[in-house]
C-alpha cells in the first residue's frame, strides 16, 4: 500500500516576502513572556511569585486540574511581572533573562531502557509534555489516554511557512531520540509526513511510518493528514507534535536540558530582508523585527504564526509557544472606492467574478488585513468544499457549532478537526464568517459538556 | 481625500444609533469598509457578498435590455405597425429605437418599483432589528421585473413585493435564512392573488388588456392577441413561431424570460465566474429533457390521442421545452439560488434534476396555467433541506461505520 497522500482540494496562497535560506542569530532579547493563552483550556497555577529567580527549564506554573504537567521557563532569569487581565486572569509571565544562562538538569534518559510511564513522567516534569497536543479538541494531550497513533507533519504548506527541511537540518539525533520515546507511548504507529520533493531529515528516521504529501495547502496540515491516514473516531485519541518541538524533546532526553532555542522565519511583505533567525520560545520580537527593516512607524500587523491561523501580537509582543514563524503584513484599515464592483487584479480570489487572480496562478501577492467586505449570514454554498480536503461537510459542521447541537457536531466529525483546518474556508468565505472561532467555541462546548 | 474622510466622520457619528445600518448600506455602496480581520485569518479573499450579487446582476442585464426591445417589438407587431423579424438575431426590425423606447418606459417603472419597495422594506427591517442591510435583494429586485407581465398594474407589484420580502424573507431573518426564493414568492403571490393578470392570452403584450377593454366598450379595433407559446400549446392552438424565434426570444412572455440565447450566455457567465452552480443547471436541463422525452414516447406509442387536452404539450419535441416559457430563465437564475437550493454538491444534482423533471410535468398537466418552473422550484425549495439531510447522513453513517469497524 502506498503511503503517499495526494490532495486536490485546497488553495496555495502565494504571498510576497518568503524567507531567504540564511539563518542569523537574533539579537538576544532580555525579556521573555509566556502567555497562558497559547495553551488552550489551561488555567495556570503559579509555582513562583514575582521576583523569584528561575533556571531555564524550571517549572513556573502548572495547570489547575493537572499538577503533573509543568510549564517551564524558556530562560534563566527573574520573574519580573505577572500580567493580569480581567478577573485577575493571568495573561503573561514576564521573565528578565540572565546574561549567563543556567539550566535545570533533568538528567539523560535512555528511552530504550525504561518503560512508558517513566518517559511520561520525565516529559511532564521537564515541560516537554506541553508540546504534545491531542485530537479531539486540539488541546495539550491528556496523559491518562493512550493515543491510537501519533502524527507529525514535517511539511508546512501554509502561506510563507518556514521550510521545515531547512530548519531541521542536522537535528537527526534529537529527532530520533524524541521519536523513539514517543513510539513507546502509543500502541499504534507514529506517522511522519514529509513533502513529496523534500530532503527532510525526518525521512531517514526509524520507528516511523513515512508518508509523502503533495497538493495545495492544507496538505501540510496535520489535520488533513490524520483525515487521510487514520481519522479519529469517537472514543479515540491521536497526538500531534510539531517537528521543531521534537528537537527540544530530543535534546532534553539526550542532554537533560530544556533548550528553548528555535529557528524562526521572519516573513511577509513588510519585511525588507525576510530570512531565518535563531531565537527562543517566548522571546520579545521587537528587536528582531525592527532591526530588520520593518518601518517602526509603519502601519503593519505582526503575527506570531502564519497569516491564516497565527495570533496578532503588538510590536511589544512575544513569540508564541508553538510558533516558528513571524509574519508581518500591512494593515488594511482603509476604505476602497467601489471596492465591491471594480475589477480586482492585486488580490487573491477563488472566484472569477471580475477578480483576475485565476489568470496568474504563480504571481505572489501583497495582501493586507482588510476584510474586503462585511460580515454576513452564510449565503453561498459549494465554495468551501473546493478548498476543504477533509471528508467532512464544512458548512454543515460550522452551522451545527453555531446552534450548539452536540449530537450533530459529533456525528459530523468534530472529534477530527482543529480550528486551523477551517482556516482556508475562513479565508475564502464571502460572508466573512469567523470559521476558526466558531470551531474553537464548538470544541470548547464539547469539552465542557462531554469531556 | 475629502469625500472618504467626510463619510468616515459621518459613520462615526451614526455609530450605535438606529440609523447606522441605513447609513452603512449607502456608505458601503461607495466604499468597501476599513474593517480589518480580527481573531481569525489575517487575510481575506477579495470577494464579498456585494460582488457576488453584482455578478448575478451583470448576468441579468442582457435579459433586461432584450426585454425592453422585445416589449416594443411585440406591441408594434401585434398592432400591425411592423413586420416580423426575418433575418436572424440582429434584425433591424427588432433592434431599433422605437421598440426600445416603448419597452424602456414600460419596464423602467417596474424596476424602480421593485427596488424602491423591496429595498425600502429591507432598510426598515435593518433599522428596526439593528442588523446590516443585506445584499440578497439586489438580485431579487432585478429578477422581479423580468418575471412579470409587462402591463402588470403597479399597485399589484407593490403589494406583491412587500408580501414577498416580508413573508418570504424577513420573517425568517433575512438573506441566508429564507426557505423560499423571494423572487418566486413574489411571483407566486401575484399568480394566486391576481390570476387574470398572470395567465391567459391578454397580458403578455403591451396594450392587449387595454384594447380588450376598448372593444368591450364598443371599439371596432382588432383585438391584440398575446398568447405565449405555452398557452397556444396548452389550448392545442397552432404555434406560428419558428424554433429560432423561440431561441432568440422574439416571442411573447414575461419581460425578461424569452431570450434563451441571452439566458444561455448569462448561465455560462455565472458558471465561468463560479457564482452559479453548474451542477444545478446541468442536472435541471437533464431532468427537463428526460421528462419531455418520456412524454414524447407516450405520444409516439399512441397512448394518448390528439383529442386529449394534454396532446399539444406532450407532443412538443422534448428539447423545445427548454426554449419556450420560463424554463431556461428559472433554471439559470432562480434554481441556482444558493440559499434556497440544495447546499451539498450531491444534493444539487438531485435538486436540479427534480426541478427540471417536475417543471415539465406541471407544465403538461396543469390546465389552468401552462408553466411549471415557478412551482417546481418553490416545491424543491421546500424539499432541498430534506435532500441535504439524506446526503449528509451518508457521510455520518460512513463515520459511524468506520468507528464500529475499529472497535469490533
Amino acid at each position: 500500500m502506498s503511503n503517499d497522500i495526494k490532495i486536490k482540494k485546497g488553495l496555495d496562497i502565494k504571498l510576497k516576502g518568503e524567507a531567504e535560506k540564511t539563518t542569523e542569530k537574533a539579537v538576544v532579547s532580555n525579556f521573555y513572556t509566556l502567555r497562558p493563552d497559547d495553551f488552550h483550556a489551561v488555567t495556570p497555577r503559579l509555582i513562583y511569585k514575582e521576583g523569584a529567580k528561575v533556571k531555564a527549564g524550571e517549572p513556573i506554573f502548572h495547570d489547575k486540574t493537572n499538577e503533573a504537567v509543568k510549564f517551564v521557563s524558556p530562560v534563566s532569569g527573574e520573574i519580573i511581572e505577572i500580567e493580569r487581565g480581567a478577573k485577575r486572569r493571568i495573561v503573561g509571565i514576564k521573565i528578565q533573562a540572565d546574561k549567563e544562562q543556567t539550566y535545570q538538569d533533568y538528567g539523560k534518559l535512555d528511552v530504550n531502557a525504561v518503560d512508558a510511564d517513566i518517559i511520561k513522567a520525565h516529559l511532564m516534569a521537564s515541560g516537554c509534555w506541553t508540546f504534545i497536543k491531542q485530537r479531539p479538541y486540539d488541546i495539550i494531550a491528556k496523559a491518562d489516554q493512550s493515543p491510537k497513533a501519533i502524527f507529525i507533519s514535517g511539511y508546512d504548506s501554509a502561506p510563507l511557512a518556514a521550510d521545515l527541511d531547512y530548519v531541521l537540518q542536522g537535528k537527526e539525533a534529537e529527532l530520533q531520540a524524541a521519536i523513539t520515546a514517543l513510539g513507546k507511548l502509543t500502541d499504534g504507529k507514529v506517522h511522519v509526513s514529509v513533502g513529496a520533493k523534500s530532503n527532510s531529515p525526518l525521512a531517514g528516521l526509524s520507528g516511523v511510518t513515512l508518508h509523502k504529501v503533495s497538493g495545495p495547502h492544507p496538505c501540510g496540515n496535520v489535520g488533513t493528514q490524520i483525515n487521510k491516514i487514520d481519522p479519529v473516531n469517537k472514543g479515540e485519541t491521536v497526538w500531534t507534535i510539531n517537528p521543531q518541538d521534537l528537537v527540544i524533546i530530543g535534546e532534553l532526553l539526550l542532554t537533560g536540558k530544556f533548550n528553548a532555542e528555535r529557528i524562526v522565519a521572519l516573513v511577509g511583505s513588510s519585511v525588507k530582508k525576510p530570512r531565518y533567525f535563531k531565537t527562543k520560545i517566548a522571546s520579545e520580537v521587537a528587536t528582531m523585527v525592527y532591526d530588520n527593516g520593518v518601518d517602526q512607524n509603519g502601519n503593519d500587523r505582526i503575527i506570531s504564526g502564519n497569516v491564516l491561523s497565527g495570533k496578532q501580537i503588538g510590536p511589544d509582543g512575544y513569540l508564541g509557544y508553538y510558533s516558528n514563524l513571524i509574519t508581518i503584513i500591512p494593515e488594511g484599515d482603509d476604505y476602497e472606492f467601489f471596492g465591491w464592483n471594480k475589477p480586482i487584479f492585486d488580490k487573491i480570489s477563488n472566484s472569477r467574478a471580475l477578480t483576475f487572480s485565476w489568470l496568474t496562478p504563480n504571481k505572489t501577492y501583497d495582501l493586507d488585513t482588510n476584510m474586503n467586505g462585511e460580515h454576513r449570514n452564510f449565503v453561498l454554498t459549494g465554495n468551501y468544499e473546493e478548498v476543504f480536503p477533509l471528508d467532512i461537510y464544512p458548512m454543515q459542521i460550522l452551522k451545527s457549532c453555531l446552534y450548539e447541537d452536540l449530537d450533530e457536531m459529533e456525528a459530523l466529525g468534530m472529534y477530527e478537526v482543529a480550528p486551523e483546518d477551517f482556516a482556508l474556508t475562513e479565508f475564502i468565505c464571502v460572508s466573512k464568517q469567523p470559521h476558526q472561532q466558531i470551531i474553537r467555541a464548538g470544541l470548547d462546548l464539547m469539552i465542557e459538556e462531554i469531556g | 481625500m475629502g469625500l472618504k474622510q467626510n463619510l468616515h466622520n459621518l459613520r462615526e457619528k451614526y455609530k450605535g444609533t438606529k440609523m447606522a445600518p441605513a447609513f452603512n448600506a449607502l456608505h458601503t455602496f461607495l466604499y468597501t469598509p476599513n474593517y480589518t480581520a480580527q481573531g481569525g485569518t489575517h487575510i481575506k479573499v477579495a470577494d464579498d457578498l456585494k460582488r457576488t450579487m453584482n455578478t448575478v446582476i451583470m448576468a441579468l442585464i442582457p435579459c433586461l435590455i432584450f426585454g425592453m426591445f422585445n416589449a416594443g417589438y411585440q406591441h408594434y407587431l401585434a398592432v400591425g405597425e411592423i413586420q416580423a423579424v426575418t433575418n436572424g438575431f440582429f434584425s433591424s426590425e427588432f433592434w431599433n429605437l422605437q421598440n426600445f423606447i416603448l419597452g424602456f418606459w414600460k419596464i423602467l417603472p417596474l424596476v424602480i418599483i421593485s427596488y424602491g419597495v423591496g429595498l425600502g422594506i429591507e432598510f426598515l427591517f435593518a433599522v428596526i432589528k439593528g442588523h446590516e442591510v443585506e445584499e440578497g435583494y439586489l438580485v431579487t429586485g432585478m429578477l422581479v421585473p423580468l418575471i412579470v407581465p409587462i402591463d402588470i398594474p403597479w399597485w399589484m407589484l407593490i403589494v406583491a413585493v412587500a408580501f414577498g420580502v416580508v413573508i418570504g424573507k424577513e420573517v425568517f431573518g433575512g438573506t441566508g435564512m429564507n426557505i423560499l426564493n423571494p423572487a418566486l414568492t413574489i411571483r407566486a403571490f401575484l399568480f394566486f392573488a391576481y390570476p387574470t393578470w398572470m395567465s391567459g392570452d391578454k397580458v403578455w403584450v403591451h396594450g392587449a388588456v387595454e384594447r380588450t377593454k376598448e372593444i368591450a366598450n364598443g371599439s371596432t379595433a382588432d383585438a391584440i392577441s398575446g398568447e405565449t407559446i405555452l398557452g397556444s400549446l396548452a389550448q392545442s392552438h397552432p404555434v406560428d413561431y419558428s424554433v429560432m424565434d423561440m431561441f432568440y426570444g422574439f416571442i411573447p412572455g414575461s419581460v425578461g424570460e424569452t431570450s434563451t440565447l441571452l439566458i444561455l450566455l448569462g448561465g455560462l457567465f455565472l458558471i465561468f465566474t463560479k457564482i452559479g452552480s453548474w451542477r444545478i443547471m446541468v442536472s435541471a436541463v437533464l431532468g427537463a429533457l428526460v421528462m419531455g422525452y418520456i412524454f414524447n414516447v407516450v405520444v409516439d406509442a399512441g397512448w394518448i390521442t390528439e383529442t386529449s387536452k394534454f396532446y399539444g404539450l406532450m407532443s412538443t419535441e422534448f428539447w423545445h421545452h427548454l426554449i419556450i416559457g420560463g424554463m431556461a430563465f428559472g433554471i439559470v437564475y432562480m434554481a441556482t439560488d444558493p440559499v434556497t437550493g440544495s447546499q451539498t454538491n450531491k444534493g444539487k444534482w438531485i435538486y436540479g434534476f427534480l426541478i427540471g423533471f417536475i417543471s415539465i410535468m406541471i407544465r403538461v398537466f396543469n390546465p389552468a396555467y401552462p408553466e411549471g418552473v415557478m412551482l417546481a422550484i418553490l416545491l424543491m425549495n421546500v424539499f432541498a433541506p430534506t435532500i441535504d439531510h439524506y446526503v449528509v447522513q451518508g457521510n455520518v453513517k460512513k463515520r459511524l461505520k468506520r468507528g464500529k469497524l475499529k472497535t469490533a
